[in-house]
């Protein structure tokens, strides 16, 4: 491929995004996703030829013009064709382009249909920016760009409070994260003297060691800088302390959150780390940071997941745990193996969303797990593929989820960091939560009778082919995506890791074949203990969760509230800085002290005018008095100086 | 670079000469007055055109230059010119100028003669004073902007407007005041007022520092910065659309102008000595200003709190001393001036069919005015600093000279960010979404003469956004001449911190 040609790839979805934001309403109305669906898929076919170059070996790094230039500082827009963008130009090209189809059927007759499709190309355009940036800055632009979309597109249905509530929370709670990342760009450019990757990594060398003073604290820049890009990470892919808004976002279309808050969006996180990867490696202490916050992450998620009786809110924590995995990926060094999940993750988990979008198009609009049931017979394809999807993230042997995850824990077990093997307990515990919840939504939702409205329940159908054929589609990927980087172990040549080792190099750790046996086996054997569970608890014996409940009411209301993470924070930051905003700065500062003030000064000099005005009477008498009272003064202090002076 | 025509005066005295002729027609022909003060306004931003394209960028020295004998007693000259620092915000106070015209086209229906005279008398004094480069000069055009400015707020404001402008009056006259003695204070010492000539005085350190802050009284109230600020939220949401517009684009920049105009190139031992004050007040405003505004009932007043936050950035880049810093805070008062001017007009616009500014009494606008609430939320995304805006290429360059300056200011101030990011979203939130509020159900959609106000600040909100370059380039030698000027070396101050 041409240079040039590469600047389509983008482009082709920002067109579409302007033509329908533009004239949509008026013009194309319900055939709005004709040319959205025609720049994605414009973009699709150019990234499977921009993957072919690459796995050729042709890498392209250039600028196409200057963007911003002040003084020391010049960037440019411009694109890095590698193994990295590749594989996420597929990832994203591919999810965008199933999802716009599969849009067609779920948002059909909606009022919003034109800016919906607008939206979901705007969103493609912001992500292959990112994705494909060959610098900090336009990073950054898509980074934040991906974020007005979420914003967006959560808070699609805007007349609902919840969903305008939850599109706000997704916002800032990411600006939280993007203060430490705007410090971080800022911070690269102040020690390497430019913001494209490329110059910021050769100059790598010349740091080590080094350290800055920062709030009177003496720390090392590398760990700074790359800890400071973390906190962008961990807030777009929704690591704790940061995750709450990911949960919330929810409230958007089903779609939606299988593009954005599952396949992609949330991932760009993960994609910095790798992108990245030198200055993370350059700081070892930032790297347990990535791997420690990823296995809390995981675990933490998959706790909250087990009990949640909302479909999309089982899938988004179990989303959050995932990412988890893929930082401990990151943060043991083993990128590859990162990125590796995050591709097969796209595909089972894009699934897993747009099955439960199928599951509440059958159940008019209803999330609850609980009043659902016995869906199996009524909507085969939705459940044969969610079933696969659940298989596949549970880690059952020979489908994807397996390879990539097996490939994390070995990593993280086998790594020379001493917390590799914490986070490997941590991620074994995470994982068997994941195989039970993920079959607790399929056996609630699937088996048994149905528990819902019975009028619903006279109307169950399965979705239209539009919605159906992505669900088929994915379903393949769930199955076969992760056959590209099958173990050495298992007589596979994990190509996927030799593929990206020309960006990512290679994970630090070594063992023998009969560990890593061991490792797999034994999280095959959790995986199974996970199904084996929700099956006795949901199938065998449905009376047990609920005396669970009632025995741990206690463990069971903190799960259930999400560890009241929520509620902490609108006790201690959002109610007590908006008391202090009003109270003490608004009130007493400006209102009381400096408004008293300026206002003050007026009616002091009209008092002290009020006051100086009662001496001018008008009567001779007065002045005279005055007159020789001043008169005497001036006589005394005379006299007293010439009384001195003798 | 010099025009065959006098570019300047004619920017200036073609509104002041416009404003004379409004005044010689009966004020029943409003139809004419208003049309007058179009075509004034129009062939002001005409004339612009040439200036743009004829700014000769490479040039540190003042182009454009139009200079004559005045009071020749005092050594006062007519001297006007521009450079880098200010060519900016003439064109920029030419292109409010024609929008406040036009907002006010149907909305102002009470004395429509003097109204639309005093925003063609502010309009050739605000131009006026970008281009002095005799102080005294610009004393008269400073000065003169603040009569036309009170009577609108005075007269065509809301329903505190009396107050709201005689404390606006009061406040800016101390400071000018101030100023003033400062002024002359300096005509003694170099017995001129020309601006180029005091540059060549070797003032004492004492001496610049007393000057300094005698000057920092009337731009400090200006800008406005902390503590300095409560003139402003009264002033810019009494005031009439068109007042507010004025008020945020161009006259709040006259105190940033000010400072690198005359307080850096001029005292610059006392500005470096002062410059740990000086970031300390800019963040403040910045982190103060930002919360005060979460608090707001009203619209208006918070869109007037977020100024003072923003102008926060604008100082923090100035007091940074650096070539990202001080080219961050001209392009964030050119941004500011386009992002909040648009934002002020916005408010006019749903104003004038609601006739509240009460945030409450909003709700739902989206689904009653879906062109409007499109238009806002670039507007809110520009003001909160989103890449793809013009917002984000100051705010970065800011923050980056500021680091480069004081890391701990700049750390505290990209608290700002985030702040911004609350307070404008929630506003969005209350206005724009959820279910639609009763009072406002069936309200028009913007009319094709507003989205024709809109649409120039809009192309620009984008156009600095994605290619800056063009703004930024008309900036740099100036600013590298006046870092030069300060520090004596301008390289090896961009890279301070590590050191």
């Amino acid at each position: 491929m041409q240079q040039e040609s590469f600047l389509y790839i983008p482009l082709m979805p920002l067109v579409a995004f302007a033509i329908n934001i533009l004239l949509g309403r008026r013009l194309f109305k319900d055939h709005a996703h004709w040319i959205a669906i025609a720049a994605v898929a414009g973009s699709f076919v150019l990234s499977l030829l921009t993957l072919k170059g690459v796995l050729n070996g042709h890498v392209f790094n250039f600028d196409l013009y200057t963007w911003l230039s002040s003084g020391d500082l010049r960037v440019s827009v411009g694109f890095m064709i590698d193994q990295l963008t590749a594989v996420m130009l597929i990832v994203v090209t591919t999810i965008s382009l199933l999802v716009h189809i599969y849009s067609i059927g779920y948002m059909h007759g909606d009022n919003g249909y034109y800016r919906f499709f607008a939206y979901l190309s705007l969103f493609t355009f912001s992500m292959l920016m990112l994705v494909m940036s060959n610098n900090f800055l336009q990073l950054y632009f898509g980074w934040e760009a991906v974020g007005l979309c979420s914003y967006f597109l959560i808070g699609f249905w805007y007349e609902k409070r919840s969903a305008a509530v939850a599109a706000k929370k997704a916002f800032i709670v990411n600006r939280f994260g993007d203060f430490g990342f705007g410090l971080g760009v800022i911070l690269v450019f102040l020690t390497f003297g430019s913001l494209h990757y490329d110059t910021v990594f050769r100059g790598l060398t010349s740091i080590v060691g080094q350290t800055v003073n920062i709030l009177g604290i003496q720390a090392n820049l590398s760990t700074v800088i790359a800890l400071l890009l973390f906190c962008g990470a961990a807030g777009k892919s929704a690591q704790i302390p940061l995750h709450v808004w990911l949960p919330d976002a929810m409230e958007g279309p089903t779609p939606v959150s299988a593009l954005i808050h599952a396949a992609t969006m949330v991932t760009a996180g993960v994609f910095m780390v790798a992108r990245t990867n030198p200055l993370f490696n350059a700081s070892p202490t930032a790297m347990t940071v990535v791997a420690i916050v990823g296995g809390l992450t995981a675990l933490f998620a998959a706790t909250i997941a087990l009990v949640q009786n909302d479909i999309k809110r089982v899938i988004a924590y179990s989303t959050v745990s995932q990412l988890g995995y893929m930082f401990i990926a990151c943060g043991v060094g083993a990128y590859a193996a990162g990125i590796f999940h995050l591709y097969t993750h796209a595909f089972f988990k894009a699934l897993l969303f747009l099955g439960a979008g199928s599951v509440m198009h059958a159940m008019q609009g209803e999330l609850n797990v609980q009043k659902m049931g016995g869906l199996k017979r009524h909507m085969p394809i939705t459940f044969w593929t969610m079933l696969l999807a659940s298989l596949s993230i549970s880690g059952i042997p020979g489908l994807s989820g397996f390879f990539s995850k097996d490939e994390i824990l070995w990593r993280a077990f086998s790594c020379h960091n001493p917390a590799g093997v914490i986070v490997w307990m941590l991620a074994t515990a995470a994982a068997l939560m994941t195989a039970f919840y993920s079959f607790r939504v399929v056996f609630l939702t699937f088996y048994g009778d149905f528990r819902g409205d019975p009028e619903v329940g006279k109307h169950l159908h399965e979705s239209p082919y539009t919605m159906t054929l992505p669900l088929i589609v994915l379903g393949v990927g769930a199955v076969a995506a992760g056959y590209v980087g099958i173990p050495h172990v298992l007589g596979g040549h994990d190509r996927f890791a030799v593929f990206m080792s020309s960006v990512v190099g290679e994970p630090s750790g070594e063992g023998e074949a009969a560990k890593e046996w061991a490792v797999m086996i034994f999280s095959v054997i959790v995986s199974l203990a996970g199904i084996g569970g929700a099956y006795f608890m949901y199938i065998k014996h449905p009376e047990l969760p609920k005396k669970f409940a009632e025995r741990f009411s206690t463990a069971h209301r903190v799960l259930l509230n999400k560890y009241y993470v929520d509620e902490i924070y609108e006790l201690l930051i959002i109610r007590s800085f908006y008391w202090i905003s009003d109270n003490i700065l608004n009130r007493l500062t400006d209102r009381t002290l400096i408004e008293g003030i300026v206002n003050g000064v007026p009616s002091l000099v009209n008092w002290l005018g009020g006051r100086l005005r009662l001496l001018q009477t008008g009567v001779l008498l007065h002045y005279t008095m005055i007159m020789a009272t001043g008169l005497m003064i001036i006589a005394f202090y005379v006299l007293l100086s010439i009384w001195n002076t003798l | 670079m010099t025009a065959n025509y006098p570019i300047l005066s004619l920017l200036i005295f073609i509104p002041i000469l416009g404003g004379g002729l409004m005044a010689l027609i009966s004020r029943r022909q409003e139809t004419l007055i208003k049309w007058i003060a179009l075509v004034v306004s129009s062939f002001t931003l005409l004339l612009s055109v040439p200036l743009f394209k004829n700014f000769d960028k490479g040039s540190a020295q003042l182009q454009f230059v139009e200079r004559s004998v005045w009071i020749e007693s005092w050594n006062v000259q007519y001297y006007v010119g521009i450079d880098g620092i200010s060519v900016l915000m003439v064109l920029l106070s030419a292109l409010t100028a024609i929008l406040c015209v036009l907002i006010s086209w149907n909305t102002i229906k009470d004395k429509v003669k003097e109204f639309f005279i005093a925003i063609v008398l502010v309009e050739g004094s605000m131009i006026g004073v970008f281009c002095s480069m005799d102080i005294f000069l610009f004393y008269i055009f400073w000065e003169a902007m603040l009569i036309p400015m009170y009577l609108i707020v005075g007269i065509w404001g809301g329903n505190n407007r009396i107050y709201a402008a005689i404390k606006f009056f009061i406040y800016t006259l101390v400071g000018s005041v101030l100023m003033l003695i400062a002024i002359i204070i300096l005509y003694v010492h170099g017995n001129t007022f020309d601006l180029t000539s005091l540059l060549t005085l070797h003032l004492p350190y004492k001496l610049q520092l007393l000057l300094f802050w005698l000057f920092f009284a009337a731009f400090a109230v200006k800008v406005p910065m902390f503590p300095l600020h409560t003139w402003l939220p009264d002033a810019h949401t009494e005031a009439p659309t068109a007042g507010s517009v004025i008020l945020a684009a161009i006259l709040i920049k006259m105190g940033a102008y000010g400072f690198l105009r005359f307080s850096l190139p001029l005292f610059p031992q006392a500005a470096i000595a002062l410059t740990p004050t000086m970031l300390t007040l800019s963040v403040i405003a910045i982190v103060y200003g930002g919360l005060i505004c979460m608090v707001q009932s009203d619209f208006k007043r918070l869109i007037a709190y977020s100024s003072v936050s923003h102008m926060g950035f604008v100082t923090l880049g100035i007091f940074s001393l650096n070539i990202n810093g001080i080219e961050g805070g001209l392009l964030q008062m050119i941004n500011h001036g386009i992002v909040t001017g648009a934002l002020f007009l916005c408010i006019g616009i749903v104003y004038d069919r609601t006739h509240t500014r009460q945030i409450a009494d909003y709700g739902g606008l989206a689904s009653v005015m879906p062109i409007f609430s499109a238009l806002f939320i670039v507007f809110t995304l520009a003001s909160i600093g989103l890449p793809g805006t013009n917002g984000f290429i100051g705010e970065f360059l800011i923050l980056l000279g500021g680091f480069a300056r004081s890391p701990i200011a700049a750390i505290i101030a990209s608290s700002g960010i985030i702040i911004g990011a609350i307070y404008m979203l929630w506003l969005y939130q209350r206005v724009f979404f959820t279910a639609i509020n009763e009072k406002i159900r069936g309200l028009k959609d913007v009319t094709p003469l507003e989205i024709v106000i809109l649409l120039p600040l809009l192309v620009l909100v984008l156009w600095i956004g994605v290619y800056p370059e063009t703004f930024i380039s008309m900036l740099n030698t100036s600013v590298t001449a006046l870092i030069d000027r300060v520090h004596g070396n301008a390289l090896n101050e961009s890279l301070t911190w590590r050191q």
